[in-house]
């Protein structure tokens, strides 16, 4: 049976780890080698790192940190930030990470991930869409930038276009929700899900295991991936690292799924 | 002594890593003369079919590999794409593989979403052997590992298959022929099931 994926959500910012609040406000968590260290301990199912400052600064990733990443995770390991052409993505790739993460590259010149998922292949190229409610509207937008520019485009819409293109995995990464530890935006995940065959990862909210749980009961086998749920506790946000064991993750998986391939 | 061939392709530093805390002797082989000696050889590989194949055979290193594996009779780990090239062909490229075991590789059908089995096959999945020895020695009835592909090995010779997982389909997770060996899913990256195969690998 596969299994739902429950995955930490790293953020690097000034060679630290940070955790945001709607993608603002960076706190200090530890420095990112030692904490795969320890997530390598508690066997997490797979790791995201995202350079929040690659892309903004319109820097080159850091290849010294990636590689240094990559030889330390025992899990299979995600890496964004700063990715904006095939190069950066085949180097990358044979620095040993699994998969390569792109959003506003992507959004601004969507080849790429055709271009990418020809070299690479398609089960590496995960593309991120960072996503806004509109309020008025009822409907959601894209944003690019860390969420500084908004795009006009709808994520569904955008879902089927990066389907069709040959990405392999798309992460939704709710702005609203970030770092408030209030759960999921389930209607924008379902909104997606209901739009493509590819593997979901939804990002932003998750503030407990029934938070995760929700997650799974609604999708099935689904990427969960969390910031501040694996990185702070308590209501004061103490920054401990922390993750379910073996058998809290096993008791997240309904028994539905269970059932089925 | 175990080691890794490094054609610029695969998690060569997570493979290095794990055998050096099990105090198991390493090297990674760049050249010919590195490669040349190899008593148990490792053939990561990630990413699309014909790029692998393009820079294993840009290595200049295909001739000493058929012959280590080949004609030497080394024993032989490939993982994922690894596994993959073992093959003679896959639908995934035009390129032709290296062939050392009679097999195609093929892709899985369309996802059903029904059926929940999305594509690629990325995550953690059950892996059942045939037999609880040799590469799945001390591993169970069952392993969980890491999968992360949309391929998968086809053999000619069901005899071949070592083990099986099922996603939308039964397909085999590993294969072995002889002194070759494949794994579809990343033991690098599957804690401590993946640790304890590539100790085994080392004590075949």
């Amino acid at each position: 049976m596969l299994r739902p994926r429950i995955t930490p959500c790293l953020l690097v910012h000034n060679g630290g780890l940070v955790k945001t609040v709607n993608f603002s406000n960076p706190k200090y968590v530890g420095d990112p080698i030692n904490a795969v260290k320890i997530f390598n301990e508690k066997e997490v199912d797979e790791i995201i790192v995202v350079d929040i400052d690659a892309s903004v600064h319109e820097s080159q990733p850091d290849y010294v940190l990636i590689r240094n990443l990559a030889a330390e995770c025992r899990m299979p390991l995600c890496y964004g930030g700063g990715v904006k052409t095939v190069d950066q993505i085949e180097e990358i790739i044979s620095l040993g990470v699994e998969k390569v993460a792109i959003s506003s590259a992507a959004i601004g010149n969507p080849d790429l991930i055709a271009e990418a998922a020809t070299v690479v292949g398609s089960q590496s190229i995960v593309v991120v869409m960072d996503v806004k409610k509109v309020k008025s509207r009822e409907s959601y937008e894209l944003f690019i930038y860390n969420g500084r520019k908004g795009t006009g485009l709808n994520p569904v819409e955008f879902a089927k276009t990066a389907e069709q293109l040959g990405a392999g995995e798309l992460v939704i990464n709710s702005i609203d929700c970030d770092g408030l530890m209030k759960g999921y935006d389930l209607e924008l995940a379902k909104q997606v899900r209901d739009a493509t065959n590819l593997p979901i990862t939804v990002l932003g909210g998750a503030g407990s295991l029934k938070d995760i749980a929700a997650l799974i009961e609604a999708f099935g086998v689904v990427g969960a991936a969390a910031g501040s749920l694996f990185v702070f506790k308590g209501s004061f946000r103490a920054v401990l690292i922390n993750y379910p064991s073996r058998s809290e993750k096993d008791a997240l998986v309904p028994h539905v799924l269970q059932a089925i391939v | 002594m175990i080691t890794i061939f490094d054609y610029g392709v695969g998690n060569i530093q997570a493979l290095a890593n794990i055998y050096k805390r099990l105090n198991i002797a390493v090297r990674i082989a760049r050249t010919v003369e590195e490669l040349a000696g190899a008593e148990r050889l490792i053939l990561p590989g990630v990413g699309a079919f014909d790029w692998a194949m393009a820079r294993l055979e840009k290595s200049g290193m295909r001739g000493v590999l058929d012959d280590l594996v080949l004609s030497k009779g080394r024993p032989v780990l490939g993982i994922c794409v690894g596994m993959q090239m073992m093959a003679k062909r896959s639908e995934e490229g035009s390129r032709e593989g290296l062939g050392w075991i009679d097999a195609e590789v093929r892709k899985f059908e369309r996802a059903v979403p029904s059926q929940r089995a999305y594509l690629p096959h990325m995550g953690w999945n059950d892996v059942e052997p045939r037999s609880q020895e040799g590469l799945f020695r001390d591993i169970g009835a069952t392993g969980r590992f890491y999968f992360l592909h949309s391929y998968y090995v086809a053999p000619k010779d069901q005899s071949m298959i070592h083990a099986v997982t099922d996603y939308g389909r039964a397909f085999a997770s590993s294969v072995r022929s002889g002194n070759i060996y494949g794994v579809q899913f990343h033991p690098e990256k599957s804690h401590q099931w993946g640790i304890q195969m590539l100790k085994n690998f080392a004590e075949l």
